[in-house]
Formats: structure tokens, sequence, C-alpha cells
């Protein structure tokens, strides 16, 4: 759409104390009218350099502040990291850790895109999807609480192992939620997805094309929205992810242009139900087994680097450690995918009207924690 | 291709601006010339045989004698990955930026400057992205002193 900017142009602050910013996030809008000219994102609110935190402590301290980056998918922030370390030190693990590693980072890839789904709807003006994704999302969390006694932030993933085994019984309350919460995606559909208001607020939206994607680095649900198959357990299985059947859902443009802020929200919904098909696979495979047999000592890999990504919730979380051979890291650099899909979103937002710099930013689904670091 | 071939290539591109090239390494790179870091680029992003779109990573290391700067570049087409290296002095640390292949690094060469102090000459929006703008020092590099106050408030 070719737009005339030449009438006054007036600046507007959209944050930092903004509710449908998803944390302390500025956008500096130049409006005219209600059309947005340009979008400016000002971030670093929440910067509190953890990579120089990173720097002084040495390497299993760095699992808690793992956490502490996306605070939503805590179990996948630290998969990452301790899978890097691992690649580092030549660690091997055994198929207990493994499966429960795949059960604990699927499960919280569920809660992740519940709470997506759940503050989309409500950034759109629907509130019940809101209340119906936490209700199911509380069940995962107290799975967690029972395993490792944290709701937010694990510190459950350690350099070779786990925190602790899990209790008696999990496997069966884990294939118990899923046979309750399989259902209950449908029903999501049915008040959401396919919504009248929703599909009208979001299918003609905020257009990413797949060029425009990859050259902003975009990865995760947002690139598979915009109909780019890929996926990092797919095509770069870590953990042993290729012996699992499960799809990789992408945008198809069901109301719409490919792309759009609804197929973005899509791929999410239905990269949930695969999530599911994952666990009760993970669930089968899993054998006795003891989860600190591989933990070192002492954590101190030899001279080196590593680049080491796994698929995060958000997208391909990558750690880069610097190693020169002592207890702490040299260097260690995050690859946030909020990060990279934040700087797409003056491309996307241009154009646009502001109401939909709402849904737009909603789509992207962004954690500060994880942008600012 | 993999490392091997893609090194092969490289060395047959641009002969002596490959300065070393590592790849028995878990990531197999090459350090390169500074000044030829944006052909290089160019070259990696259009080249039939290595279609590089995808830059994963670009950050900076701080060494002792040196500041570099790692790309890690993806293709998405053919699945593998190249790691380049630029070297520079702690002096001045000047590369230009590769902003025009990879929009992406925008955002990731205002990160480096704002947390290594390195130029990257042509970029379009050199500014702090993380830290106040108002901010003073580096904070990544080795010897960045933490300040004990900040507009007269404890930090």
């Amino acid at each position: 759409m070719e737009v005339d900017y030449s009438g006054d142009v007036m600046t507007l602050n959209m944050g930092p104390q903004h509710p449908s910013t998803h944390g302390v996030l500025r956008l500096e809008l130049k409006t005219d009218g209600e059309i947005v000219a340009d979008a400016i994102p000002h971030i670093g609110y929440l910067h509190r350099c953890f990579e120089k935190l990173a720097e002084n402590i040495d390497y299993p301290g760095i699992i808690p502040f793992t956490d502490r980056m996306d605070y939503c998918a805590a179990m996948n922030m630290e998969l990452g990291y301790v899978l890097a370390v691992e690649k580092l030190m030549g660690i091997q693990i055994n198929n207990r850790v493994r499966c429960i590693r795949i059960i604990m980072a699927e499960l919280n890839r569920i809660a992740s895109h519940l709470i997506a789904a759940g503050t989309y709807g409500n950034d759109i003006g629907s509130f019940t999807p809101f209340l119906w994704c936490f209700r199911d999302r509380e069940t995962i969390l107290d799975l967690f609480e029972e395993t490792c006694g944290a709701r937010l932030l694990y510190n459950y993933n350690w350099i070779g192992g786990l925190m602790y085994d899990v209790k008696p019984g999990f496997e069966k309350k884990v294939i118990d939620f899923i046979d309750y919460f399989e259902p209950q995606v449908g029903n999501l559909n049915k008040l959401l997805s396919d919504n009248y208001i929703f599909v009208k607020r979001t299918a003609a939206v905020g257009i990413l094309s797949p060029e425009v994607a990859i050259n902003y680095g975009v990865t995760g649900p947002n690139l598979r929205g915009s109909g780019v198959k890929f996926d990092v357990r797919k095509d770069e299985p870590y953990l042993g992810y290729e012996e699992f059947d499960f799809d990789v859902p992408v945008g198809k443009g069901d109301y719409g242009p490919v792309g759009s802020c609804w197929d973005r929200y899509i791929v999410r919904i239905r990269e949930v139900k695969e999530s599911c098909k994952i666990i009760r696979q993970a669930v089968a495979k899993l054998t006795p087994g003891d989860v600190h047999e591989s933990i070192p000592k002492r954590v101190k890999p030899p001279v080196g680097e590593v680049y080491m990504r796994t698929e995060a919730p958000r997208g391909e979380l990558g750690y880069y450690i610097v190693s020169e051979g002592g207890v702490k890291p040299h260097r260690l650099k995050v690859k946030s995918p909020c990060f990279t899909v934040m700087s797409a979103f003056r491309e996307v937002s241009r154009g646009s009207m502001i109401a939909d710099v709402i849904a737009i930013l909603g789509s992207f689904d962004i954690v500060l924690g994880e942008i600012d670091r | 291709m993999n490392p091997q071939e893609i090194a092969a290539l490289l060395t047959e591109k641009f002969g002596s601006q490959i300065l070393e090239s590592k790849l028995d390494a878990m990531n197999p790179w090459s350090a390169v010339e500074p000044s030829a870091i944006l052909a290089i680029c160019q070259f990696i992003h259009s080249d039939e045989r290595l279609k590089m779109d995808h830059l994963e990573l670009l950050g900076g290391v701080d060494y002792k004698d040196r500041i570099e700067v790692v790309y890690v570049v993806y293709s998405m087409k053919f699945r593998h990955r190249y790691t380049l290296k630029c070297r520079l002095t702690r002096e001045t640390p000047k590369v230009q930026t590769v902003e025009s292949v990879w929009a992406v690094a925008n955002w990731h060469e205002r990160e480096a400057f704002d947390m290594f102090g390195i130029v990257f000459d042509g970029h379009s929006d050199l500014r702090r992205i993380l830290c106040p703008d108002d901010w003073e020092g580096y904070p990544l590099r080795k010897d960045y002193k933490f300040p004990k106050t900040y507009r007269d408030m404890p930090v």
C-alpha cells in the first residue's frame, strides 16, 4: 500500500509502561493521523548485562541466570546452555536424562505458547481465552513444582544431568495432562482462533514475507508463520529429536495472505499439538537410569569455542561460548530470537494503523527479559 | 557443502585476504582481513553454491591483544554453516558494516558497538542499543571499570 506521509507527523510514545508491550518496551511511533509512518523500538530497559555477569561466574552458576532471560520458557533457556557446555566438554548423557529433558522442554513450550495465545487474545480484546490458557498452564507449573520445587525459574537442567530425578508417578500425571489438554486445543480454536472478530483483527495485518523474515534473522514460529518450514529440532537435531515423529506446522494463509499475524498465532497453536505428540513418545521411551551419572565433579572445559543452537518456543536460541580453559567462560554470547524479530518490527509495522501495531507486537510474542538480557 | 569446501572456495576467491583457517575446530572458522569483510559477506550471501542468507550471530570477543568480531552464518537452503572472524586492534576497532547484506546486522552491530566500542563504518544508525545513550565505557571489554554512580545515583 502506498501512503503519502506528507501530512503533519506526530510523535507518540507507546510504553515503556503499556499493557500490550509485554514488558518494558518503548515504541516511538511517528503517526500521520491514525497511520503509523514509522515505529522505532527502544529497548534496554531490562538490561542487566548478563553476558558480563557470566564472565565472572563459574559454568554451573550461570544456569540460574539463563532462566531469567526468557522467564516464560526457563527450561528451554537452560537446556540450550547446558547442551552448549556439554558439547564443549564432550559429555554424553544417558537416555533417562535425555527423555526427561525433552518432556520438560516440550511441556515448557506448551506453557509458553499458552501464554502467547492467551495474552494475544487479551491484546485483541477477548478475555476468556486468557483465563483458559492460564488455567491449563497451571497444571504444567504444578508438574514442574513437584519435580524441582520451582514454578517459574527452575535451575533444573544441570551440566551433564538433572537436579533431581522425577517423582514416582510423574509419567502418569504427564499423560493424564496430555489426555486432558489435547481436546482443550480444539476448544481454544472454537473460542479464539476461528472467531470472526479475531480473524478480522489479525488475518490481513502485519505481513512478514519469507524473504524479509530470513533477511532479518527471524526464526521460530514467526518464521514458520511466513511459510518457511524450518525447525532446529528437525533440521539440526539435538537430544535425538530425529527419533521422534512430529510435524513442523507452517502458516498457510487460511484467512488471508501468508505471513500475517493470524498465521504466526496459529503456528503456535498447532505446535502445541505437536509437542503433545513428542511428550507421549518421550514418556514411552523413558528408561530407568541415574540422572546424576554424567555430572562432572568440576566443570572446566578445554580451550575452544562452540556455537550451539536449540529451538526455544520463541525461535532459535544460540549460545556462543569461548573457553580459555578456566572455570569461567571467557565470553558468553547469547543469540536471542526475540532480539532479531524485534529488529524486523519497524519494517513490518510501517504503514499500518495504531491499533494494528498492538496486533503485530502481540503476534511476535516477545519477552523483554530475553531481548535486553 | 562441508567446511573444507567452503574454506577452499573462500581461499580460491579471496586468496591472501583469508588470513587463517581452522577447520578441525568445533565451529570451523576463517580469520579474514577486516578491509575485505564486506566483499566476502556479499560473496557468501549471493554465491549460488553458498547462499548464506541467515546471519545467526554477530558479536565481539575481547582478547588481551585484540578484539574480534565473530560472524556465524548459515544457509537456509543448503543447511551449512561457517564462521568468519575479523581481528581488530583494541585501540581503534573499526570494520565495515554488513548491514547491506543482512538487515539483522543493523541491531547486532549496534549491540557490538554498545558493548565493545567497535565502530562499524557506514552503519546507518550507530547508537547505543542496550545501555543508556549517555553511558560511559564499553561494558564487555575486559578492562572495563564498573562505575560507582550513574547521573549521581549509586549503581
